[in-house]
C-alpha cells in the first residue's frame, strides 16, 4: 500500500449510488437478516486505509453462502497440495472423496489431470462412531505406510464426527509416529468449527508449527538468497511460474508452501532469509511464527499482471543486494516488451470492460491490477472468508465508491450483477452457471477455470487470452437470456 | 402396546426394579420386551440368567455393518417369555454411546422387533438424559410413559427433578408423559413422606414404595428376579403390586419440575438439610 493512494473513480458510480443500490437489494430481506447483513456490504473508501465492511462473522441462516468449512480450509487449501504426504480424511467417506482432486503436482513425475495425490479415508461406519475410530486410524496409518512407500509423512484431518465423539487423534498420531518413525500430524479441523474455511487455515498453520516446522535441515549450505514461497498453492501451475521468476532474479526458492510442496523442505524452512507470502489470509499465521521464533522477515507481493509484477520484483529486490537489484532490472527489461505485446493484442478488445469479483484468499484485491493492465475496470469485489486486515488491504486497490461485499449470498450477488451489468464475473463454480444463464461471461476464478498459470510473466499471456475468450466469445450474442 | 421408559440416577436400582417389575407383569400373563439402553448391558441378566447378553452394537462391530445383523442374533427369550435386547456400546471414555442406542433402536424397528402381540416394551436407560441418544427411547413413536426410580437421598431426588425437566422438554413437543416416581427405598428418614411430597410437587404420584429387602440381593446373586427365585416372598409381592399398578396406571402427566431453591426448601422442610446457613457454605470441616 503506498502512502498516497491515487483515487480512481468509475463513471456512473458514486458513494451515493452504491449505497442506494445496497439499500434497494437489502430491502428484500427480513429485518433481522437485513440488520446482520448490512455491515457486510459497503461502498469502498479508497482514500482511507480501513475496512469498509464487517467480516469473519457467522453466515446468516437461510441464505445461500459460497463458504466452505474448516475441514475444507485444512485439507483443500493448506495440507492437500503437499504432494509427498498421505492425507487422511478421518471420518465418513464423503469429505475424503470430494477433496480427492487436489492442486497440480509432480508427485508421480508428470503433470496431468490424472495426477492425484496420496489420499486415504477412514470411511467411518456406525460402529466407528459408537466405539470410536482411534484403533481404525492406527491400523490405516500402518496400511497406508505399506501402500505408499514413498510417502514422507501423514496428515490426519478430522471430519465433524471425530470432534463430536471426542476421538483423541492426537494421541493416536503420536503413537503411530513413533511406531513408523515418520511424521504423523494430527489436525483438529472439524468442519463445524469456526464460521468459514478460514479457521481451517489457522488450525493447519498451527499444526505445521507444532509438528513440522524446524524438524529438518537443508543439506546444502545456506545462502543470502534463500527464500520460502508461502501461500502459493500451485493453482493451475502458479507456484511453478512464480518459482521460475524468483529464480530468474537470482533467489533460491528453498520451499513452497504448499503448492506441489515437499514436507521435508517445508520442515526446513526455518533457515531461509525471507518469506515471500502470496496468500496472506491463509498463511500469515506461520509467517508471524517464523518472524517471532526464527527472526525471518516476511513480505507480501503480487505477481498478477506486468504492473504489479514490476512493483513487486523491485520491492523484493530492496531486501537484497545489488546483484539481485540488477537482475530484477534485467528481467523487467527482458519481459516488458513481451508483456506490452500481450497488452497491445488484447487491450483494444477489453478496454473499459467491467468486472465483478467474488472469490477467496487474496484474489479480490491481487488480481485487480492484471485486469487494469488489460484496460478493464473492477466495479465490485468481495471475499468469502476474509478478515478485517484483508479488507484494509483492499481499500486502496479497488476503485473508489465501488461496492464491496463480504460473504455475499446468492441473492445479493445476483442483484448487484443485475444492476451493475458487468462484462465479466469472476467467481466460483457455485456461481458460474447462474451468471452464464443470465448471459454474462464468467470465469471460475478459484482454479482459473482449470486453466493457468496466471502468475508471473508466464501467467499473464494466459490470463489475457482467457479473459478475452470469455468476454468476447461470439456465443453471448447468440444467447437470449429470458431473465 | 405400551412403551415405557425407566430413568433414574445411576446406581439407584433401575435395572433391578425394571426386571422385577417386568417379571411381575409376565407372571400375570403379559407379553413384555426389555430394551437395555446402557453400554454396561446389565438390563436383562436377571431375566436371562446370563452374565451378559450379546449386544446389538457388539455384533455390529463384529460383523462390520448393521445390515449384516439378524434379529435372532440379538434377541433372547428369558423368564416368562420376556424378550430381551441390549443396545450395548463402547467402554467409558471412547466413541459415542448415545449413537449406539439410536443405532440399536433403529435396528429393532426396521427388523420388526415390535410385534403386535407385545403388551409392554420397557426401555432401561442409563442414568440421565445426557444427550440425544439417551432421549431416543422417548422420541416420537417410542415410549410415551416414563417412570423415574428414586430414593429419599438428596442426589437421587435431584436427579429425578432433572429428568423431569428433560421430560417437560419432550412433553411439550410430543406425547411423552410422566407416569410416576418409583421409590426404591434406602431407609432414609421420612422417605415415604418425602417422595410422596416430591411426587405431588412434580404433579405426579409415587406409584409405589418398594421397601428395602435383602431378598433382592439373594436373588441377584443367582442372576434371578425375586419373583422367579422366591415367588412367595413378601418382596415378590411388592414387585407384583408395582407391576399391577403400572398396568392399571391412568395418571400420565406433564411434570412441573422444581426450581433448585424449591427442592432445597423441601429437603429442609423434612429436616434432610439444615436450615440455610450461608456461613457454612464452602467451609471445610477442619477450618470450621
Amino acid at each position: 500500500m503506498s502512502k498516497e493512494t491515487k483515487i480512481v473513480t468509475v463513471e456512473g458510480i458514486t458513494k451515493e449510488s452504491t449505497e442506494a443500490m445496497i439499500k434497494e437489494v437489502q430491502a428484500a430481506f427480513p429485518e433481522k437478516a437485513r440488520k446482520k447483513r448490512g455491515p457486510h456490504l459497503g461502498a469502498n473508501n479508497q482514500g482511507v486505509a480501513g475496512a469498509c465492511v464487517q467480516s469473519n462473522r457467522k453466515t446468516v441462516p437461510g441464505v445461500m453462502s459460497a463458504r466452505g468449512c474448516a475441514f475444507a480450509g485444512a485439507k483443500g487449501v493448506v495440507w492437500g497440495p503437499i504432494s509427498d504426504m498421505v492425507h487422511v480424511s478421518h471420518g465418513p467417506v464423503g469429505c475424503g472423496w470430494y477433496s480427492w482432486g487436489t492442486r497440480r503436482n509432480l508427485q508421480s513425475g508428470v503433470n496431468g489431470v490424472t495426477s492425484f495425490g496420496m489420499q486415504f479415508t477412514s470411511d467411518f461406519q456406525e460402529k466407528d462412531i459408537v466405539y470410536g475410530g482411534d484403533k481404525k486410524l492406527k491400523a490405516l496409518l500402518h496400511e497406508a505406510r505399506g501402500l505408499f512407500p514413498l510417502a514422507k509423512g501423514f496428515s490426519v484431518l478430522s471430519e465433524c464426527p471425530v470432534g463430536l465423539i471426542g476421538d483423541d487423534i492426537n494421541s493416536a498420531a503420536k503413537q503411530v509416529a513413533q511406531e513408523l518413525d515418520m511424521p504423523v500430524v494430527p489436525c483438529n479441523c472439524e468442519g463445524f468449527r469456526g464460521v468459514s474455511q478460514s479457521l481451517g487455515h489457522h488450525i493447519s498453520n498451527d499444526s505445521i508449527r507444532d509438528y513440522v516446522l524446524g524438524t529438518r535441515r537443508f543439506q546444502e549450505e545456506s545462502t543470502p538468497y534463500d527464500i520460502a514461497l508461502i501461500g502459493d498453492y500451485n493453482i493451475g501451475g502458479d507456484a511453478w511460474a512464480s518459482k521460475q521468476l524468483l529464480e530468474e532474479i537470482g533467489l533460491n526458492v528453498k520451499s513452497i508452501w504448499t503448492g506441489d510442496g515437499q514436507l521435508e523442505k517445508i520442515a526446513a524452512s526455518h533457515t531461509v532469509k525471507l518469506n515471500l507470502i502470496h496468500c496472506y489470509r491463509s498463511m500469515n499465521y506461520i509467517c508471524r511464527v517464523m518472524e517471532e521464533k526464527f527472526d525471518i522477515p516476511w513480505m507480501e507481493f503480487n505477481f498478477f499482471g506486468p504492473t504489479k509484477i514490476r512493483q513487486s520484483l523491485r520491492a523484493i529486490a530492496e531486501r537484497f543486494d545489488d546483484k539481485i537489484k540488477e537482475n530484477v532490472e534485467k528481467v523487467i527489461a527482458k519481459y516488458d516488451p513481451m508483456m506490452q505485446a500481450v497488452v497491445d493484442e488484447y487491450r483494444p478488445r477489453l478496454e473499459g470492460k467491467k468486472v465483478m469479483l467474488y472469490v477467496g484468499g487474496l484474489r479480490p484485491r491481487h488480481t485487480v491490477g492484471a485486469y487494469e493492465d488489460l484496460g478493464m475496470v473492477v466495479v465490485g469485489s468481495g471475499y468469502e472468508f476474509a478478515h478485517g486486515d484483508d479488507y484494509e488491504r483492499t481499500a486502496a486497490v479497488v476503485p473508489d465508491a465501488t461496492v464491496i461485499y463480504d460473504d455475499v449470498n446468492e441473492f445479493e450477488l445476483e442483484e448487484f450483477v443485475n444492476r451493475l451489468q458487468p462484462d465479466l464475473v469472476g467467481s466460483g463454480i457455485k456461481e458460474k452457471y447462474v451468471f452464464q444463464k443470465m448471459g454474462i461471461p464468467f470465469r471460475q476464478m478459484h482454479s482459473w477455470d482449470y486453466s493457468g498459470p496466471y502468475h508471473g510473466y508466464q501467467g499473464f499471456p494466459i490470463f489475457a487470452r482467457d479473459i478475452d475468450m470469455a468476454v468476447n466469445s461470439p456465443v453471448w450474442n447468440l444467447v437470449k437470456s429470458p431473465f | 402396546m405400551r412403551q415405557i421408559a425407566i430413568y433414574g440416577k445411576g446406581g439407584i436400582g433401575k435395572s433391578t426394579t425394571t426386571q422385577n417389575t417386568v417379571a411381575g407383569l409376565a407372571s400375570i400373563g403379559k407379553k413384555v420386551m426389555i430394551v437395555g439402553c446402557d453400554p454396561k448391558a446389565d438390563s436383562t441378566r436377571l431375566i436371562l440368567h446370563a452374565k451378559a447378553q450379546n449386544t446389538v452394537m457388539d455384533l455390529v462391530r463384529e460383523l462390520g455393518t448393521v445390515e449384516d445383523l439378524e434379529l435372532g442374533d440379538v434377541m433372547k427369550v428369558g423368564y416368562g417369555d420376556v424378550k430381551c435386547v441390549e443396545s450395548g456400546g463402547p467402554e467409558p471414555g471412547v466413541g459415542c454411546a448415545g449413537r449406539g442406542v439410536i443405532t440399536a433402536i433403529n435396528f429393532l424397528e426396521e427388523n420388526g422387533a415390535y410385534t403386535p402381540d407385545l403388551d409392554f416394551v420397557f426401555y432401561d436407560v442409563l442414568g440421565d438424559v445426557v444427550c440425544g441418544g439417551f432421549a431416543m427411547p422417548i422420541r416420537e413413536g417410542k415410549a410415551e410413559e416414563i417412570y423415574i426410580v428414586t430414593s429419599g437421598e438428596m442426589m437421587a431426588m435431584y436427579a429425578a427433578n432433572n429428568i423431569s425437566k428433560g421430560i417437560l422438554k419432550y412433553a411439550t413437543s410430543g406425547k411423552v408423559r410422566l407416569g410416576g416416581l418409583i421409590c426404591n427405598a434406602r431407609k432414609t428418614d421420612k422417605e415415604y413422606e418425602l417422595i410422596s411430597e416430591l411426587a405431588r410437587r412434580l404433579g405426579t404420584q409415587m406409584i409405589h414404595f418398594v421397601p428395602r429387602d435383602n431378598q433382592v440381593q439373594r436373588a441377584e446373586l443367582r442372576r434371578m428376579t425375586v419373583i422367579e427365585y422366591s415367588p412367595e416372598h413378601k418382596q415378590a409381592e411388592e414387585y407384583r403390586t408395582l407391576a399391577k399398578k403400572i398396568a392399571e396406571n391412568k395418571m400420565l402427566v406433564v411434570p412441573t419440575p422444581l426450581e433448585m431453591e424449591e427442592l432445597e426448601d423441601l429437603l429442609m422442610e423434612f429436616g434432610i438439610m439444615e436450615v440455610e446457613d450461608e456461613s457454612v457454605v464452602g467451609v471445610a470441616e477442619k477450618a470450621a
